[in-house]
């Protein structure tokens, strides 16, 4: 039987790696073979990234390897061996670069980042980038060494951009291991896991992440207020556990309306029903924030003396409020210019090491398109597709916990009060 | 009609030691090895090969082994970059050579070392190309990129055989003399699958450069001392010949060393 880990892929995330390529005839003159079995009689890995074998006769074949080995020594001399063969580390040159030639656009044949961690070789030295983030180019300063991830819209003319592979090397996803808590998780989305293990272990990385300082972002949606969940959100905001809440108008405005008249969308939820002429009242409650010019300003007259974002004023939560087409009012808080919500977002994202998503596909999207892998998310939603939606364009490190948000509020507070009374 | 590059040995001599071979305090003779040279050179032109003569340089005393000197493909010459600095002198006097007969000189980039002829040998379309000792094994494939050929780079594993010449020698685009021990497992099974006829060369004969031979149509040449390999090199149809090279082998060379087959050697089929 073969065995997993000799065969292909690393067996730790924070084993050394590097990335080799073999090009020639490496099939018919079993230099491939050869490299393989050099690297695995050695005690290292390898994972084959591509290969392409040559059509014809005389067509040269490429691969390209990742080599992992258990030490930074091991690695060195497996790389040694195996480049006598004819394997060639890719990163053994600098990356390359070319200067925007306009404004809002990249240089042609730019290098598109991930999420994940990157390095580029710059005079001969790894440079880590900074500002990690999917679906941006990397800005280098060649005379201060440094990188940083630049999203499209923020290119300016005369700045250098990475061009092409070269140079550029990128860590391995690490999946999110024991010391991070959420052991429990083999796969992203659990249905069918206990839930009560799954909120276990999201309370006790809020409550780390409250001990070490590190700062956390709940991304919410207006379910949160619908399913009467506020409450608790604002538990979790004056303990002490939120630092950043992402959220779009129709959080801010349910929320502040259930402050202002007890309903939802005209809905009185404590009792669930509807409310004569409730369906006013959202509107209602748009109309005297924005008469009083901002939440802040509304919460420090008295207007909105309750609820998510009252907790937040008062506990100096920085929120971010990014509009849509469809947004009623909006309140005048709502960043209506979607590529100011997200830098808006990015700077939070900057000093975060933690994200709660609750109950919102788009937003939950659109956040988990700017962090890092490195940052763990945990997304709960009713709907599986919103989870499977993340993972599929990129934000791989979200484990999903399918419930209702209500219940899994309830549970993450029990849970809290248990981490803090053993603490 | 073949045509064959040589190089007096007006200044050859064991000068350093660069293989297992070579041990200053066993020189050579300088007037066996001017006989032994010249007793080959005629040998070969009455086989009807034409031979130019590359003029000697001193301080340059490997320069006698003219299979070094670069690979040829057409028109083309693939120059050698040396690995030991010993020899990399001769890089330039080969350039010059070349470029004045008529060859487009090519090199390889610098971080490459790669030694001519006598680690790149055709046999069919097929580059065979021995790394690991002198040549690179990246440099072997450059060599198939540069010429558009199929390269099929093998290891050499024994330092006594430290260029492909000395181990492997194609006969015909089918056929060759090889010596087995002279690479590693994968390489053995590169050449048996790629190659139909093996004559295979034992320990002794190997020693003797049975493998370092030149080959002018039918009639293969190699340094005396290999009747095995004779007696099936008749059976196989060729006509073997020996003339004595004691001194180049001091040097670790012999027949095919030094020679460069400059229209193609008769295994090639490009």
């Amino acid at each position: 039987m073969m065995n997993d880990s000799q065969a292909a892929s690393p067996t730790s995330p924070n084993e050394p790696t590097a990335e080799v390529e073999v090009r020639g005839h490496i099939i018919d003159s079993l230099i491939l073979p050869k490299v393989l079995d050099l690297i695995t009689s050695a005690g290292g890995h390898f994972e084959i990234k591509d290969i392409s074998i040559g059509e014809q006769r005389t067509d040269p074949s490429h691969a390209r390897l990742t080599v992992t080995a258990p030490s930074d020594e091991r690695l060195q001399e497996i790389l040694n061996a195996i480049f006598d063969h004819g394997a060639v580390p890719v990163d053994q040159y600098d990356c390359r670069w070319e200067a925007a030639d306009m404004d809002g656009a990249f240089p042609e044949g730019f290098y598109s980042t991930t999420n994940q961690r990157t390095q580029v070789r710059i005079d001969g030295k790894w440079v880590e980038v900074a500002d990690q983030e999917m679906d941006c180019g990397i800005c280098v300063d060649p005379a201060h060494r440094t990188a940083r991830c630049v999203p499209m819209v923020a290119v300016k003319k005369g700045q250098a951009y990475v061009v092409g592979h070269r140079g550029v090397r990128v860590f391995p996803p690490q999946r999110i291991d024991a010391a991070h808590g959420f052991e429990f998780m083999n796969s992203a989305v659990s249905t069918e896991k206990p839930k009560s293990v799954a909120v276990r272990e999201v309370a006790r990385e809020l409550f780390q992440a409250r001990q070490s300082g590190s700062r956390t972002i709940v991304v919410a949606g207006p379910a949160v207020v619908h399913t009467g969940s506020a409450g608790q959100l604002c538990e979790l905001i004056r303990r002490g556990y939120v630092q950043y809440l992402f959220a779009g108008n129709a959080l801010a405005v349910h929320d502040i309306e259930q402050a202002m008249f007890g309903t939802s969308l005209g809905v009185n939820l404590d009792r669930g029903t509807s409310v004569e002429a409730g369906h006013e009242h959202h509107l209602r409650a748009i109309n005297r924030v924005r008469r009083a010019g901002s939440i802040s300003r509304a919460v420090e007259k008295g207007i909105v003396s309750s609820g998510i974002m009252f907790e937040c004023v008062r506990q100096g939560v920085d929120f971010v409020l990014a509009g849509s087409i469809r947004d009623d009012g909006p309140l005048p808080d709502v960043i209506t210019d979607v590529l100011k919500a997200q830098q808006a977002m990015r700077d939070c994202i900057r000093q975060a090491g933690f994200c709660l998503m609750l109950a919102t596909t788009l937003h939950s999207i659109a956040v988990g398109n700017l962090l890092p892998a490195w940052i763990p998310v945990v997304c709960v939603d009713i709907n599986p597709s919103t989870v499977i939606k993340l993972n599929d364009r990129g934000s791989f490190q979200t484990t999903g916990i399918v419930t209702d948000v209500a219940p899994f509020l309830h549970t993450l507070l029990e849970e809290l009060d248990r981490q803090e009374s053993q603490a | 009609m073949a045509r064959i590059l040589m190089c007096p040995p007006e200044h050859y001599g064991i000068e350093y030691e660069i293989n297992p071979w070579m041990n200053t305090q066993r020189q050579a003779d300088h007037a066996l090895a001017a006989e032994q040279w010249s007793r080959l050179r005629d040998l070969l032109e009455s086989l009807g090969a034409t031979i130019e003569q590359l003029t000697p340089v001193a301080g340059l005393p490997d320069l006698v082994f003219t299979a070094n000197a670069g690979m040829i493909h057409g028109d083309r010459v693939i120059l050698s970059r040396f690995r030991h600095p010993q020899r990399q002198g001769e890089e330039a006097v080969d350039a010059a050579w070349f470029s004045e007969n008529g060859f487009q000189v090519e090199r390889l980039p610098e971080e490459h070392f790669f030694e001519g002829a006598g680690d790149a040998l055709f046999c069919g379309s097929t580059l065979f190309g021995g790394y690991h000792i002198r040549s690179d094994a990246a440099a072997q494939q450059e060599v198939g990129r540069l010429v558009g050929c199929r390269v099929l780079p093998l290891e050499l594993v024994d330092p006594y055989y430290y260029h492909l010449d000395t181990c492997f020698c194609p006969l015909t685009p089918t056929a060759a003399v090889w010596f087995p021990h002279a690479f590693d497992e994968y390489g053995r099974r590169v050449i048996r699958a790629e190659i139909p006829e093996l004559i295979e060369v034992q320990e002794d004969e190997a020693r003797s450069f049975a493998c370092n031979a030149v080959v002018v149509g039918s009639d293969v040449v190699t340094n005396t001392g290999c009747p095995d390999l004779h007696r099936q090199l008749k059976a196989a149809g060729f006509t073997p010949h020996e003339t004595p090279l004691s001194e180049f082998v001091k040097a670790g060379g012999s027949a095919k060393c030094l020679t460069l087959r400059l229209d193609g050697e008769e295994a090639a089929t490009w």
